[in-house]
């Protein structure tokens, strides 16, 4: 199947997908990585509600990630 | 022997839990990210060697940028503990590690504290132990801290580390967490810096890969030569070259690759990643697009409708009768019986005990909204107000992190103030400082009480509830002006871990009530009682120290007639109320005990007849509402004010927020006395 990449904020709630690239500039990559996303993790969307940031689910744990900085993390969907 | 144990871990991991569990203390323990902004230490109880632990900050990881970092950081890397205790969250291993994979790097033993082990049962999950510590290299013992499970064998198995470590056969060990192509670099770099060993302090090892990452908070400390780090410099560019990517990110990549490695091989888990828990299902009702923000208000109704409601009443009238009636009446007896001076009677009588009762009155009440302020917090419904509000706060330029500290705030602002370390930006926590002390703090709770109880007797917990949602509202509005002009900047993304809910325990609740409302007793006993001679004396006595008839000529009404001009466009400018602003920047409840001393001499609550009617010859509703606001808005009390200028670290910036505050505060109140007056209230 051809896989497409999208940014996480596209991703509908209950979808997952894989972290492709980052560019939220280095302060951002380091807070994502503490609390677990990096390039290769996966990660599931619990909740996407319009203009407001999402619900993720990252390793064991659940992330709100503002819909900004959701937008600029591409992943594929899986 | 002495010993110093640090803990270490991820926000809301049970570090507070196993902190107080070891120390037989009762440190208040959330369930929201970042309860512990500074170090707290503490003795370890039921040991005979002399062991002091320390509660670190929690952190996601050792990068130094956010202060709670660089105070973990510095402590474990400045102070060396002679063993690091990392506290593992069991039901999020793999996140949880990432640190533990940093601090076994640091060069200080490490021993795992496996926590939360029971909802690992629970869910029927299964860890190899055994496997998963000798992968790690790191000694794990697995923990319930919030029952005391496993704590003694931690502390025991800590103090075994802690000896061999001071004979010298412990060495810090370091993990295969890089590949070989990785590796490489992290070893040139570590013998680049062989020959400056004698300037570092620390492991060299941790400092090679610092470097390499390009930490500046290092290269800045340890001040090397150019010329090495021009050579690490490039061993740097080498290395993201050959990955294609930054050098942080490729070490962060690694870390976590070699974590999932071990966690594959001792972890099954009966539950996907990505199933919806119990938690998510409550998520998805509390963080609707629509009914999130209504359900946020009608909880905070429910909580003001029962804090000032009939059982806040009972309990006012309670305490009332018990200070007023039972001991006035025994202490005037003896003080008859004593045949005491005129003076000293009225000194304790109409100013000590009726300036005490008039706060001692609210305390079951502040306890009260301190109780369901902790149940918000230990459920976890906390951290989704802040998600919630994140929609909303991104808009007016602040993240929605920025809301619990001032959800804090409805506490008191000293700790409010101290939250706002966990704000990555320092504008952010400039603007959050500022705003933070519009919220409503439970000081402030006893001034509401009194006039809403005077003058809106029928709809009491409406005109309160009315107060709080206007401090918000200026806190929002302040942010989009002061983010418009002095503090300009877009906010930190916003980013942050919602912890599952809990049932909050009672016993937890019940330490977190305490741990907040022992203050306002304390407070009542020390600065409130020494306001209430203070108050009484110059209300009592002129400048040439003569007992006055009329209080308007004693020395607090002369300087209260001096002032009150400035409060008069605002519907309050007669001397009493000049002089309880005045007092009141001790401490807030002093605006009601100097209100109970100036207007009612004697019989004095909120309760009593003859200081409502005292007052409801200087106030009308509008007035007093005005009055409510003024209070709410403007600087607030010398503690908060020595916290703001600790935080702010500028006298500037203190200045500046109190002078704003107290500006905000004249306006809004003018606003509402003058557009009340012509609206014919």
């Amino acid at each position: 199947m051809n896989k497409v990449k999208m940014p996480l904020g596209f991703l509908q709630s209950g979808r997952e997908g894989t972290v492709k690239e980052m560019h939220g500039g280095n302060n951002m990559c380091r807070r994502l990585a503490g609390l677990g996303i990096t390039c290769g993790s996966r990660v599931g969307v619990i909740s996407n509600n319009a203009g407001g940031p999402l619900i993720l689910s990252v390793k064991e744990s659940r992330l709100a990630l503002g819909r900004g900085m959701a937008l600029k993390i591409m992943v594929e969907e899986e | 022997m002495s010993f110093r144990f640090a803990l270490v871990g991820n926000p809301n991991s049970g570090k507070t839990s196993l902190f107080n569990e070891i120390t037989g203390n009762t440190q208040y323990v959330g369930n929201w990210p970042g309860v512990t902004v500074e170090k707290k230490e503490g003795r370890a109880k039921k040991i005979k060697d002399d062991v002091k632990i320390i509660d670190l900050p929690g952190i996601y990881s050792l990068s130094p940028y956010t202060l709670e970092e660089i105070i973990a950081r510095d402590y474990l890397v400045d102070e060396k503990p002679d063993v690091v205790i990392n506290i593992v969250d069991a039901t999020n291993i793999e996140r949880n590690l990432y640190l533990t994979t940093q601090l076994v790097e640091l060069g200080l033993p490490v021993v795992i504290a496996l926590n939360m082990m029971d909802e690992v049962e629970a869910a029927k999950d299964k860890i190899d132990i055994d496997a998963l510590a000798k992968s790690l290299g790191i000694p794990i013992i697995p923990t319930v801290a919030t029952k005391g499970r496993g704590v003694n064998e931690l502390m025991q198995k800590s103090l075994q580390i802690a000896q061999t470590a001071a004979v010298g056969s412990a060495t810090g060990k370091s993990l295969n967490i890089f590949n070989k192509g990785i590796e490489k670099y992290i070893t040139e770099a570590e013998s680049a810096l062989a020959a400056h060993l004698q300037d570092i302090p620390f492991n060299p090892r941790w400092v090679a890969l610092k470097l390499l990452e390009g930490d500046l908070k290092i290269i800045d400390r340890l001040n090397l030569p150019g010329k090495l780090l021009q050579e690490i410099g490039q061993r740097r560019d080498m290395l993201e070259e050959e990955y294609g990517s930054d050098a942080e990110t490729i070490i962060a990549d690694a870390r976590y690759d070699f974590i999932s490695g071990i966690v594959k091989k001792t972890i099954e888990r009966k539950r996907s990643q990505g199933a919806l828990s119990t938690s998510d299902k409550i998520d998805k009702v509390v963080t609707n697009r629509l009914l999130a923000i209504p359900l946020f208000l009608a909880v905070m109704f429910v909580v003001f409708r029962i804090t000032f409601g009939a059982l806040g009443s009972f309990t006012i009238d309670w305490v009332d009768a018990l200070i007023n009636g039972t001991i006035a009446g025994t202490i005037n007896g003896w003080l008859e019986a004593l045949g005491a001076a005129e003076w000293l009677h009225a000194l304790i009588i109409d100013g000590i005990l009726a300036g005490l009762s008039s706060i001692l009155v609210f305390v079951p009440q502040i306890m009260i909204l301190f109780l369901f302020l902790a149940f918000l917090e230990d459920s976890g419904y906390m951290a989704r107000a802040a998600f919630i509000m994140d929609r909303l706060f991104k808009r007016l330029g602040l993240s929605g992190k920025s809301f619990i500290p001032m959800l804090m705030g409805f506490g008191c602002s000293v700790p409010a103030i101290m939250a706002t370390r966990t704000l990555e930006n320092e504008k952010d926590r400039r603007l959050t400082i500022i705003l933070t002390p519009f919220m409503s703090c439970g000081a402030k709770l006893p001034i509401y009480a009194l006039f809403a109880g005077a003058f809106f007797a029928n709809n009491q917990s409406l005109v309160v509830f009315s107060i709080y949602l206007l401090g918000i509202v200026i806190a929002i509005l302040s942010g989009i002006i002061l983010r418009k002009t002095v503090l300009k900047g877009e906010p930190t993304p916003f980013l942050m871990e919602l912890p599952p809910y809990r049932i909050p325990t009672g016993k937890g609740l019940l330490i977190h009530m305490w741990d907040r409302g022992k203050g306002f007793i304390k407070k009542a006993g020390t600065v409130i009682f020494a306001a209430a001679v203070f108050i009484w004396f110059f209300q009592t006595f002129n400048f040439s120290l003569k007992m006055v008839e009329d209080p308007a000529n004693s020395i607090l009404g002369v300087i209260g007639r001096g002032i009150a001009p400035i409060f008069s466009p605002l519907g309050f400018g007669d001397w009493k109320s000049a002089v309880a602003i005045f007092t009141g920047l001790l401490a807030k409840e002093v605006v009601v005990t100097t209100m109970g001393i100036l207007h009612g001499l004697g019989e004095v609550t909120e309760s009593s007849t003859s200081l409502i009617g005292a007052m409801q010859t200087y106030f009308t509703p509008l007035k007093a509402y005005a009055f409510m606001a003024f209070t709410l808005l403007y600087m607030p009390c010398i503690a908060a004010f020595g916290v703001i200028k600790r935080e702010m670290n500028s006298w500037k910036w203190t200045w500046f927020a109190v002078g704003f505050q107290t500006a905000v505060a004249w306006l809004v109140a003018f606003v509402i006395y003058q557009v009340g007056s012509l609206l014919g209230f």
